[in-house]
Formats: C-alpha cells, sequence, structure tokens
C-alpha cells in the first residue's frame, strides 16, 4: 500500500488554494478492521490526505524546495463519516506562510454518489501548522535530499496533470 | 490599544493555541514550563498574534527569531558547555528587551523558559508602540 491519501488535485490556484478529492475504496485493507463489518474511513487518515492536500499547496509556493513538515494539527472537527463508496473533497486555503512555514485552513466535503443526491456535503473542517523543518529553531541538520516531495507526491501529480515544474 | 486589552486578545491566543485555561494565563506564566508549549507552537502564537494585531492599515509581522533568537548553539562566543556566555547573555538582553532575565542562571534549556505571558504582552505594546511612533 502506498501512503498516497488523495487521489487527484482538481484546482491550483499557486499561493491561495488546492484542491483535491480522494475516492473511499473497498479495496483499502485497513477499512475492512475499521470497523469489522461496518467499514469506515478512518478519520486520522482523513486528516493526513488533509495534510497532503495542503502540504502541496504549501510546498508549491517554493518550488517544493523546502521540505514542508506537518507540525501541528490546530482544529480538526469532522462531524460524518465517510463510507465506501464516497467522495471526499479537501479544499485547502493557505493563511500564512514565512520562512519558518505555514498556516492553512481547510473544508472537508463529501458526496454520497447515491442517483439522487450529487450535492456536496460539508463535513468538517481541518486546520494545520507547517514547519519548514531546515528552518527549524532547534537548529538540527536534516538530509539534503527533499524526503518529503518524493516519488509518491510526483505520482500523484503527474495523475492529476501537472509536474512539480509547473505547479 | 491599551496594556488590558492586549493581555486580553494574548490570552484568548494562548488558550486556543495551547488547549490552556484561562485562569493559568497570569502574566509570570511561563509558555513552556507552566502552559506546555512546544517550540512549534511559537510558530502557532506567532501566526495568531500576526493575524490578531493586524489591522488593514497596519501590517502586524513578526521576523524569524524576533521574539526568541535562534541558533544560539551554533555561536561559541555566545553558548559555551550548555551555559550562556556573558557575551551572550549582554546579546540576549538587547535583542528581547520584552524579557525579564532576573534569576536567569545562564543555563541553554532554560532560555525558552523565560518567555511568560507577561513578556509576550510586554513584547507586542512594545511593537505595537513602535508602529505608531
Amino acid at each position: 500500500m502506498r501512503w498516497m491519501w488523495i487521489d487527484r488535485i482538481v484546482e491550483h490556484e499557486p499561493g491561495a488554494r488546492l484542491v483535491a478529492v480522494k475516492n473511499v475504496s473497498l479495496a483499502e485493507e485497513h477499512i475492512h478492521d475499521h470497523f469489522p463489518g461496518t467499514p469506515v474511513m478512518p478519520g486520522a487518515l482523513l486528516i493526513e490526505g488533509v495534510a497532503q492536500t495542503s502540504g502541496i499547496m504549501v510546498g508549491a509556493v517554493n518550488q517544493f524546495r523546502e521540505k514542508v513538515i506537518l507540525a501541528k494539527i490546530t482544529k480538526a472537527m469532522i462531524e460524518r463519516d465517510a463510507l465506501p463508496g464516497q467522495t471526499l473533497r479537501y479544499t485547502a486555503s493557505l493563511d500564512r506562510i514565512d520562512e519558518a512555514g505555514a498556516a492553512t485552513t481547510a473544508a472537508v466535503e463529501l458526496r454520497t454518489n447515491e442517483p439522487d443526491d450529487d450535492r456536496w456535503h460539508a463535513i468538517g473542517q481541518v486546520d494545520l501548522i507547517f514547519s519548514h523543518v531546515d528552518q527549524n529553531m532547534s537548529g538540527l541538520d536534516f538530509p539534503e535530499e527533499n524526503f518529503v516531495f518524493g516519488e509518491n507526491f510526483r505520482a500523484i501529480l503527474a495523475a492529476s496533470g501537472l509536474v512539480p515544474e509547473t505547479v | 490599544m491599551t496594556h488590558d486589552e492586549i493581555q486580553a486578545k494574548i490570552a484568548e491566543v494562548l488558550e486556543e493555541a495551547l488547549g490552556c485555561d484561562e485562569d493559568e494565563i497570569v502574566p509570570s506564566a511561563s509558555l513552556t514550563a507552566d502552559l506546555g508549549a512546544e517550540s512549534i507552537d511559537f510558530l502557532d502564537i506567532v501566526f495568531q498574534l500576526e493575524k490578531t494585531f493586524s489591522t488593514d492599515g497596519a501590517p502586524f509581522k513578526i521576523d524569524q527569531g524576533e521574539l526568541f533568537p535562534e541558533g544560539l548553539m551554533d555561536n561559541p562566543e555566545w553558548v559555551q558547555d550548555g551555559t550562556i556566555t556573558d557575551a551572550g547573555l549582554a546579546m540576549l538582553k538587547e535583542r528581547m528587551p520584552h524579557v525579564n532575565f532576573d534569576g536567569f542562571d545562564g543555563t541553554l534549556s532554560k532560555v525558552g523558559d523565560l518567555i511568560t505571558v507577561g513578556s509576550l504582552v510586554d513584547f507586542v505594546d512594545r511593537k505595537l508602540q513602535a508602529a505608531a511612533a
């Protein structure tokens, strides 16, 4: 299994907003244990999806030169379960960015994909803080290679018809 | 903005950022030692302070290292064997006029504890006054 919790980037306004979708699938192994007989997308992985959405938005600001690390979940509210066959949409907005890091907010919406319901339902909000880890206050050194924006990240961009240089 | 108004707004920021109770937020409370702030919380607090004290005509911007000097350990003139040197302490006092150094024994790991609720209020007050001057 690959650590990719969004399927496609559908909109990007550089330095302002990035929108991604995630299709919840019965093919995901973990969902059969969460919970046995009642598969539900785990909230922690939903937050990870928001973090990937928001993190790509933050990374794009500096052409992915910074190592953008999730540092703090400022706020996370999810009011409805996401079930197999449903689609999640994460709309991340850039609240603040400087040399040290960035603050983001994200709206979480759900489409049930039922025949009589084609609306996006607002189901929550996830606000995050990211650190540009090479600029950390403690002065620790990290590897030169940008381990954050690696192969999985490039695969997501490619699947969305984007390449890092143009995002 | 009065000192009390600044303190009230800072208390709101700290409640939100650190999840602490209102009655814990007293001027003498250390952000790290008493309120449980970790290094990354300072980034959150700085962002929240900028948002709280910015107005349309006057953005409130806190530069990196302004609230708390960084890279202390890299400089042997300032730190030796985990202790702040006299030159280091003089530098800190100059760059951190919002902090009370009374009773500080020079231990590097305790520098962060010097940032109190009161010093944060003083820091914002000084910046707002400087901007207004």
